[in-house]
């Protein structure tokens, strides 16, 4: 594992940026990667992390900066392109064709030909000794979709490294798979970084992280935040990396302290779980209050959310609004207890991209309605026009497909949709995520003044120093369960991370690489 | 609201009027139009009224659509309504039970489809195949393999009767049209549907009740169905398993597609569907004025709608917004 350290980059990045409309996903981003290195590319969701792969194979062709192979700059017009100059991708959904065989799927598009004719015979013998380097001794003439995830996956890392052969990417490739899978997998990673690949992992579990690479990049926001080697990091360090927070540096905000509340809170929930989801939690939220969530990235902060909003429903516990219990098991008894939920994935899960601003406005209130009453046009329009108006959504008029505007503005349009409905619980799952700078502080803003009326907030979000603003107590989620509750003094950026990292677990991965190495 | 809708209309009865042009300059005779035994007669009354059954399909189609879905059983359980409306009057039943039992059998038919789809999640293309195929069978079960013949004075006026000289279909379709047009767009259930179609799971996560929804748009289908099934059989007095409403799923999703509607869901409009139902229905009758073999029909037929949906694909109003500002540049 000794790396020389001047070995040349096999791959570099330099001064990358790549916007869209509304947001600049990636900016002026630098990036390294030596041959024989597996280099773990971290970051929150919307960090940039996905943009900056899309531009290495090709999906997206970027704005400016250069990317280097081998010291020579490339330009790699599609995926296609990028796999024949050298860069292969593995993805979390195997994008391989699962009622094909295992051979077909690793020759698709260069079979051997024997008299102008695929050869099955040679095709198989091929993938069997192709799939004995991975030391994967399966049948190479059944249907690909007979073979677990796991094989799929070193199947499709096959296919990659023998049509790219110098970098290979692996976007989320543990996450479907059990612990023994994961092994198999880095015994297969560790074996193609003594071949001299370089291997960019990425990966939001992080004991995964440091069993298996030797450097990590983390990006925030589109900007690159810093290259460590990963023994000089440890898991406090690089949460800190991640969620944006230099210890060292500058004043500590404490949130606001919350009053000391002895009321009984307006909502309460207790012992409401899913398993396989969230572990069973308690939580209280009183009328006027925010409450923060903070977690990593698939930690079980959305998995709360979805909880709470019944879009899952609940294994056990129960839900009570003013002392009396409410059914949780649809979004549709949500929104009758008067919930509202923005969804951290705006796109899927929010937006109706094809209706305009005023559609898209009145939908919760008038689904709430029932279709018979039917919210008149003029009062749709002067609805539209008031939220247009009180949230500053830049939109050339209310008739616009809302697909057509900003992502600071669709979240404004999501938001007045469910202040239409007068909500007294407001979930919010990441609201600030992807949107510009004017609009993230309207809408911070926004959060504080709907406290201030008296409405309850769950807000989760990654960005800890927001949370320390608006944020009377925050819930920390780790590992699928709530881990702590943070009041008062102890709501800083500090504690969060603290919170988030610890215990430093054993981790499985670390004590099995020695046995292979 | 009122331009708007004329906007959205427009290339449909642009459509409508140039295939009528070019019918009439083939043949001279085709806007005569006569009155005899109290019931208007001519080329023009006849595409009104032949076109009925595609007409009354394409209004339930048309939602279908709208929230994503297909139904291609339509033309399947216009035999099972048809064979039902036959076997209740040869059982000496009245109209009216007539009718309720054969549109009970088409709503019945579209909470099957509704359920498989909104319930059990089966592709709507799969869910309705199912039926689309065993519907025939079921109906033959029903006629048990014969063609019902039914003399019913009632029931035949549903298909070749007029009021006010107006041909019955003409009227069942205009006023079911006009009534699903009502009701979805006085109502909020054209704005839930195009959620729906648009994002399901953004929909249901606003509180729509997508489910309820979806099973409604598959009952509103089996019910024009029905009474397409009821008019095409009584215009034959008789209820043919085989043949009723053979391939007319097929005219009716055209119908919707020459209307506008994306069949990826979302945005709808009934009156540009059933314009375009009148499209189809005039280029068949087009093309037996004309004095073509008829063996040319299903070929012309094609080559006709290929240039409608043409000109109407979006590939080619790129092509046409790149083509204008250079010309306004001379």
């Amino acid at each position: 594992m000794n790396l020389v350290p001047e070995s040349p980059p096999l791959l570099r990045a330099e001064h990358l940026s790549k916007s869209f409309p509304g947001t600049k996903a990636l900016d002026d981003v630098g990036f390294a990667l030596r041959a024989s290195e597996v280099h773990a590319l971290l970051g929150e969701n919307g960090a940039g992390k996905s943009t900056l792969i899309k531009c290495l194979t090709g999906a997206y062709r970027r704005d400016a900066g250069d990317i280097l192979l081998d010291g020579r700059s490339i330009d790699p017009k599609d995926t296609l392109h990028a796999q024949r100059l050298g860069i292969g991708t593995v993805y979390q959904e195997v994008n391989l064709l699962p009622n094909l065989t295992v051979a077909e799927n690793l020759f698709l598009g260069h079979q051997p030909m024997r008299f102008g004719l695929i050869s099955p015979r040679r095709m198989n013998a091929d993938a069997e000794a192709l799939l004995a380097q991975y030391g994967l001794a399966i049948d190479p003439a059944r249907q690909l979709d007979s073979y677990s995830v796991a094989v799929q996956q070193v199947v499709a890392i096959a296919r990659a490294v023998s049509l790219s052969g110098k970098v290979l990417i692996l976007d989320e490739p543990t996450a479907s798979l059990d612990q023994h899978e994961v092994q198999m997998l880095f015994g297969v990673i560790r074996g193609l970084k003594a071949r001299g690949l370089g291997i960019i992992f990425i990966s939001h579990f992080l004991d995964q992280v440091f069993a298996i690479s030797d450097r990590i990049t983390v990006l925030r926001n589109g900007r690159l935040v810093g290259t460590e080697p990963t023994a000089n990091i440890d898991r406090l360090k690089l949460i800190n990396m991640m969620l944006g927070r230099e210890l060292a540096e500058e004043t500590r905000k404490t949130g606001r302290v919350a009053p000391a509340r002895t009321d009984t809170a307006k909502f309460r929930f207790e012992g409401m779980g899913k398993r396989g989801r969230i572990a069973p939690f308690d939580l209280d939220v009183h009328a006027g209050e925010v409450v923060g969530m903070a977690g990593l990235l698939g930690s079980g902060r959305t998995e709360t959310a979805e909880l709470l909003f019944g879009v899952s429903g609940h294994d056990g516990g129960e839900a009570r609004k003013d002392g009396r219990p409410v059914r949780l098991a649809s979004p549709r008894d949500a929104v009758a207890a008067g919930f509202g939920f923005l969804p951290e994935d705006r796109k899927s899960h929010g937006i109706i991209s094809e209706l305009s601003v005023r559609e898209n406005i009145v939908l919760a209130l008038q689904a709430r309605l029932g279709w018979m009453k039917r919210i008149s046009s003029r009062r749709q329009m002067a609805m539209a026009d008031d939220f247009i108006r009180r949230l500053d959504i830049r939109t050339s008029d209310a008739e616009k497909p809302v697909g057509q505007l900003s992502g600071g503005n669709q979240q404004k349009v999501m938001l007045a949709r469910w202040l239409a409905t007068n909500p007294e619980f407001l979930i919010l799952d990441e609201p600030t995520r992807g949107i510009d700078v004017g609009a993230h502080a309207e809408i911070i803003r926004l959060i504080e003044e709907l406290c201030a009326g008296g409405m309850s907030l769950l807000v989760i979000s990654s960005e800890l120093d927001e949370l320390v603003v608006y944020s009377n107590r925050v819930v920390v989620v780790r590992d699928r369960t709530h881990v702590a509750e943070l009041v008062g003094e102890n709501v800083t950026a500090e504690r969060m991370v603290q919170a988030i990292a610890a215990p430093e677990k054993a981790s499985a991965y670390a004590a099995s690489s020695e046995t292979v190495s | 609201m009122n331009a708007r809708f004329l906007r959205r209309i427009a290339p449909q009865i642009a459509t409508l009027a140039a295939v009528v042009a070019l019918i009439a300059f083939v043949f001279p005779g085709f806007f005569d139009i006569s009155l005899a035994n109290g019931r208007l007669y001519g080329s023009p009354i006849d595409i009104l009224n032949r076109g009925a059954p595609v007409a009354l399909l394409a209004i339930g189609m048309t939602l279908v659509i709208a929230t994503g879905g297909i139904d291609l059983s339509v033309g399947a359980v216009m035999a099972i309504c048809g064979a039902v409306a036959a076997w209740c009057v040869r059982q000496d039943y009245g109209l009216v039970s007539t009718l309720a039992v054969s549109l009970s059998a088409g709503l019945a038919c579209g909470v099957w489809n509704g359920f498989l789809v909104a319930v059990l999640r089966i592709q709507p293309i799969v869910a309705t195949l199912i039926l689309m195929v065993a519907g025939r069978g079921i109906a033959q079960l029903i006629t048990e393999g014969a063609i019902l013949t039914f003399n019913h004075e009632g029931l035949i006026f549903m298909g070749s009767g007029a009021v006010f000289a107006i041909p019955t279909p003409v009227l069942l379709w205009l006023a079911m049209g006009a009534l699903v047009t009502l009701i979805v767009r006085r109502s909020a259930l054209g704005l839930l549907i195009e959620a729906i179609g648009v994002n399901q799971r953004a929909s249901m996560l606003s509180g729509v009740n997508a489910r309820v929804l979806i099973v409604a748009v598959y009952m509103t289908s089996g019910l024009c169905a029905a009474l397409a099934g009821i008019i095409a059989a009584a215009d034959i007095r008789g209820a043919d398993a085989n043949n009723a409403g053979l391939w007319l799923e097929l005219d009716a999703i055209l119908a919707v597609v020459i209307g506008g509607t994306s069949l990826l869901g979302g945005r709808f409009s009934i009156v540009a569907s059933l314009i375009g139902a009148m499209i189809i229905q005039a280029v068949n009758t087009g093309i037996l004025l004309s004095g073509f073999p008829p063996e040319f029909n299903l070929v012309i037929k094609a080559g006709i709608i290929l240039v409608i949906l043409v000109l109407q694909s979006p590939a080619l109003r790129v092509a046409t917004t790149f083509i204008k500002p250079a010309r306004s540049l001379r």
